[in-house]
């Protein structure tokens, strides 16, 4: 069953929706004919509020709010399992990528508002410095979600064993990463506005 | 052969064993790492989930960094960073995706990018292992476990069956050791979810484990550090939803490997996992009659 969110009367369909998720992702949703192979192999759809098929179901009937309000675009890990199983050809990890982003790009309140701010964080941080590092990913991800001693226990152990280290190691040329996360925001920038125009 | 090397964040850190494993094992072979300079983060599920410019520029960046120094070909022994380098290189060949300014896309897209199963089999070649298993591994039964990324997507992992891949036992077999047969070997360890979302990430890894357990493995073999991470340090609270002892070893393949070819278990960094894996140094040497009569 699709639950929808917007439960009073009937929802409108946007269909510019459904072609402004097969230009952003290259993928045509449109060849989806739901034969729901990648909701069985998915192994987060148990925990999903709207299975895979549904979620591209959505796409089709332009039905945007649903698709970008659904849990499924930010439980999915990207295993890929749906797209290489899709007899379609449809990317599926691809396209839940697309909705990501434009959940992202549309300001509203994602659905696992942890799943991006965990993104968001790790992001800051390979921007400062153009490397990961595990310690102050957790340490501010802990403090962010008002939760820093849900996996203390574990990071002690893992430090012990000399897994974790305080000291983060920086890119030399930290200027250039700078300017690879200013290309994109450009591209998103140019983007936003092309669409902005087409819906004019 | 020289092969450019690309640890990624994590073998600095979280997987420094799966990083001197590595090193020791493809020196063993003949496999000449040459770490690429200045090397920045691949970005991850994080940077794709986001912005699709953003992933390839990041990865971009150590591909194009490869061709200024001269390497042609790149290994990336963490599965979600070989997933990345090869999904930029896709997508800056087809020209759907740029770098900016300073970079050399063309050049970039133009590396050859290897997993490390891919580099074993490949490019030192089940004979060579073979023939540097001084101390093989008889007794032991791993589980190998593939995770995601090494297969998938098909197009741009280009290695290995997507649905049964045989690889990682081929490479474990030659080292002398008795793989254990399951049909979890694909399945998702839940990823970064183990820590956005735990309970969820929890469920998969005690699937995971409870087929391996089930299976007779002893350890569970893999070839990522985001799987070895969520299998081990997980394992504890999948122990508990399932209510069963687990107690399994998660181990780099190369560590495997490492032990296989006589080298120390301190040089391999086999003491940094959770779940102790120094004990499987006492079953390891087995002789392979042994092992096979008590019922491997």
């Amino acid at each position: 069953m699709v639950r929808f969110p917007r439960s009073e009367g009937f929802t409108t369909a946007d269909l510019g929706f459904a072609h402004e998720v097969e230009a952003r992702s290259g993928e045509k949703v449109a060849a989806c004919y739901q034969c729901a192979k990648c909701t069985a192999g998915c192994p987060l759809a148990p925990e999903m509020d709207i299975a895979p098929n549904q979620v591209m179901r959505c796409v089709q009937l332009g039905l945007r709010d649903a698709a970008l309000g659904a849990s499924s675009i930010w439980l999915c890990t990207t295993c890929t399992t749906c797209t290489t199983r899709c007899p379609r050809d449809i990317d599926l990890a691809r396209v839940m990528d697309t909705l990501r982003a434009m959940a992202l790009d549309s300001g509203a309140q994602p659905a696992e508002p942890q799943t991006p701010l965990f993104y968001r964080i790790f992001l800051g941080l390979v921007r400062r410095r153009g490397r990961q590092n595990e310690l102050p990913l957790m340490a501010a991800y802990g403090i962010r979600t008002r939760n820093p001693f849900k996996d203390l226990l574990l990071g002690q152990k893992m430090f012990l064993k000399g897994k974790l280290s305080p000291i983060g190691p920086k890119v030399r040329d930290v200027e250039q990463v700078r300017r690879i996360f200013e290309h994109a925001e450009a591209h998103r920038r140019s983007r936003a506005k092309g669409e902005a125009k087409a819906r004019e | 052969m020289r092969l450019g090397y690309y640890p990624g964040c994590s073998l600095h850190a979280t997987a420094k064993e799966f990083d001197l494993s590595t090193r020791t094992v493809c020196d063993a072979l003949g496999l000449e790492l040459v770490e690429i300079e200045d090397w920045n983060c691949c970005g991850a599920t994080a940077a794709h989930a986001i912005s699709d410019e953003l992933a390839v520029g990041l990865a971009g960046r150590n591909l194009a960094l490869a061709a200024q120094q001269g390497l042609d070909s790149v290994l990336a022994p963490c599965a979600a960073c070989f997933g990345r380098l090869k999904h930029a290189a896709k997508a800056l060949g087809s020209g759907e995706a740029d770098l900016p300014a300073g970079l050399d896309a063309r050049a970039a897209a133009g590396v050859r990018v290897h997993n490390i199963l891919d580099a074993l089999l490949n490019l030192a070649g089940l004979e060579r292992i073979r023939e540097k298993s001084v101390t093989p591994i008889a007794g032991l039964h791993p589980a190998a476990y593939y995770g995601c990324l090494l297969v998938r997507p098909p197009e741009i992992a280009e290695f290995d069956d997507p649905e049964n891949p045989t690889s990682m036992e081929q490479i474990l077999g030659a080292a002398g050791a008795q793989p254990a047969e399951w049909y979890h070997k694909l399945e998702c360890c839940g990823a970064s979810l183990a820590v956005t979302n735990t309970p969820s990430a929890v469920r998969l890894v005690a699937d995971i484990l409870s087929h391996a357990k089930a299976a007779g493995a002893d350890c569970v073999a893999v070839a990522c550090p985001m799987c070895q991470t969520n299998l081990d340090t997980r394992q504890a609270a999948a122990a508990a939803r399932l209510s069963e002892e687990l107690d399994l070893p998660i181990v780099y393949i190369t560590e495997l490997l490492g032990l296989a070819f006589g080298i120390a278990p301190r040089k391999l960094g086999l003491g940094r996992h959770i779940v102790d894996a120094t004990r499987l140094t006492q079953i390891a040497f087995t002789p392979a009659a042994e092992a096979a009569a008590s019922g491997g």
